[in-house]
């Protein structure tokens, strides 16, 4: 039995035809949208490879069946630069050296927007750690991980406080 | 994964009918529903998606001064809501140590409730697992089962419940309402669960077509809130299973304990709500003592299931630490580390 849904990916609407339902986001996005951008690590939730914004939320997108997302608005890491301009966690995760091998990455940066949209860690390097736990880094670049977040948050505070000064 | 059936129900009613039938499971985020259907453990032949019904998302401050906490809000959501944060925090700081930010985003409420046990032997489709497949035998018994259960485990199970977030809301009397065949009903969270005798399969008391819609928090849990913590033992500093947590909440007034609310988690197959303990701290002054007495008594059933003496001294331990905790007072903002003993003020009490 097929199934139709509509999914808005990194702006653009999609109408996808679903001729089986155990397909994940993950896999929707990697194996027919062809935006392999997404990472599959352990594909049970536990390495935040996969992570993708939801209805601007961060989720694991291998324990998230697409059938169910009807209608949802998906953000992936093809979809947060500007044409050439990176987006500002982008930038800072070069910056700060923020990875090695690049693997996890994108799914690092998905969940750092993920973060600093929350708004609960700020600038308090704890708070960034643990907010970042759900994403594993197998080079052991944490320290940059957590000082391009730093970094990020503080340009963006920086430039909210430019556009209400 | 083995192919199923995928039903998208409108309304509560069909939804109950559908999933009465052999072989249907719920799935609501499917964070854990999925990752079990991956590894074969769970194989159900039709899905029944309930993430779109409508009235399941909502957080509502009744009129009686309890609250009511629809099956589908999310662990975050719950946690960052700020009223229900401030009325609750022991409940805000349990969801906030579980898991990580993306599963907590997606988690719901009533899965947390439902969630299976971590015992590597359950999900290990090549063992033994009395609770995957009745009457196959438990190859924890004999394996690796430092973690696993110290109170209300049988000979054919060892496995522990493994939700933070059930910890305060045993303690503080939280009611599940539930959708079924025959209607509304309503049951104390604690007495959802089942402990494993001999039918370790079961880890409920739902019957096909159950659906949780609601937990309920009573008007008397909001007292707790200046002295309420969480505590959780982790193998790492976060984002892991307790080896052994502790949900501590206080009312003192003129300098004793009118009320106190305990319950412990990782150490059985239901969170363990600890009366016999409460029972000693009511009208006790909170001190160090009383809170060894307690700690004392609420483990006085405890027996190893296997290498896992350790988890009964130290559940004493997080107890008296929690305790402290609470005693000390609800930090005004949540710790960087929720709940964990690696916070600056970790509450450690020395001799």
């Amino acid at each position: 039995m097929t199934h139709s849904i509509s999914l808005t990916v990194n702006g653009t609407r999609r109408e996808i035809e679903l001729n089986d339902p155990r397909v994940t986001l993950l896999d929707l996005l990697r194996e027919r949208l062809q935006l392999t951008g997404t990472k599959k690590g352990c594909d049970r939730g536990q390495c935040g490879a996969c992570t993708i914004l939801v209805d601007g939320k961060r989720i694991n997108s291998c324990l998230a069946l697409a059938i169910s997302h009807d209608d949802a608005e998906i953000v992936t890491i093809e979809g947060i630069a500007r044409g050439d301009q990176l987006h500002p966690v982008q930038a800072a995760f070069i910056a700060c050296d923020g990875f090695q091998c690049g693997f996890c990455t994108p799914g690092q940066i998905m969940s750092a927007i993920g973060l600093m949209r929350e708004g609960q860690a700020g600038v308090d390097p704890e708070r960034i750690r643990e907010g970042m736990s759900g994403n594993l880094c197998r080079c052991g670049a944490y320290a940059g991980i957590v000082d391009a977040v730093l970094e990020a948050q503080a340009c963006q505070t920086e430039a909210n406080q430019r556009r209400s000064a | 994964m083995k192919m199923f059936d995928y039903v998208k129900p409108a309304t509560l009613a069909e939804a109950v009918a559908a999933a009465a039938q052999p072989g249907a499971a719920y799935i609501a985020a499917g964070t854990n529903l999925l990752d079990l259907m991956k590894g074969g453990v769970s194989r159900p032949d039709r899905l029944v998606d309930v993430t779109h019904l409508p009235g399941l998302d909502r957080i509502e401050h009744l009129p009686d001064g309890g609250v009511r906490i629809g099956a589908l809000v999310s662990n975050a959501g719950l946690a960052h809501n700020a009223d229900f944060a401030k009325a609750y925090p022991a409940v805000a700081e349990a969801l906030l140590s579980g898991a990580s930010a993306q599963l907590r985003n997606a988690a719901t409420v009533g899965g947390n409730l439902l969630q299976r046990t971590r015992c590597a032997y359950f999900y290990d489709t090549a063992s033994r697992c009395n609770k995957r497949e009745a009457g196959s035998g438990c190859d924890a018994r004999e394996g690796e089962n430092r973690l696993h259960a110290v109170l209300g485990w049988s000979a054919t199970c060892i496995a522990t419940h493994p939700s933070d977030f059930c910890v305060p809301l045993a303690a503080l009397d939280a009611v599940v309402e539930i959708e079924g065949k025959n209607g509304r009903r309503e049951l104390p969270l604690d007495e959802l669960y089942r402990l494993p005798g001999d039918t370790p399969e079961r880890d409920n008391v739902l019957e096909p077509g159950d659906l949780i819609v609601a937990v309920r928090l009573p008007p008397v849990s909001r007292n707790f809130a200046a002295h309420a913590r969480y505590l959780k033992v982790r193998e790492r500093t976060s984002y892991a299973f307790a080896v052994v947590s502790v949900a501590a909440a206080l009312q003192i007034e003129n300098g004793r304990i009118s009320e106190a609310r305990l319950a412990l988690g990782g150490v059985a197959a239901k969170p363990w709500r600890a009366s016999a303990a409460e029972q000693v701290l009511k009208g006790a002054t909170p001190d160090a003592a009383n809170f060894r007495e307690a700690a004392q008594s609420a483990l006085t059933d405890a027996k190893p299931s296997g290498d896992n003496a350790f988890k009964i001294e130290l559940a004493r331990r997080v107890m008296v630490r929690a305790l402290s905790l609470a005693a000390t007072g609800t930090p005004a903002r949540m710790p960087a580390l929720p709940a964990s003993v690696f916070a600056s003020n970790s509450g450690a009490l020395h001799a």
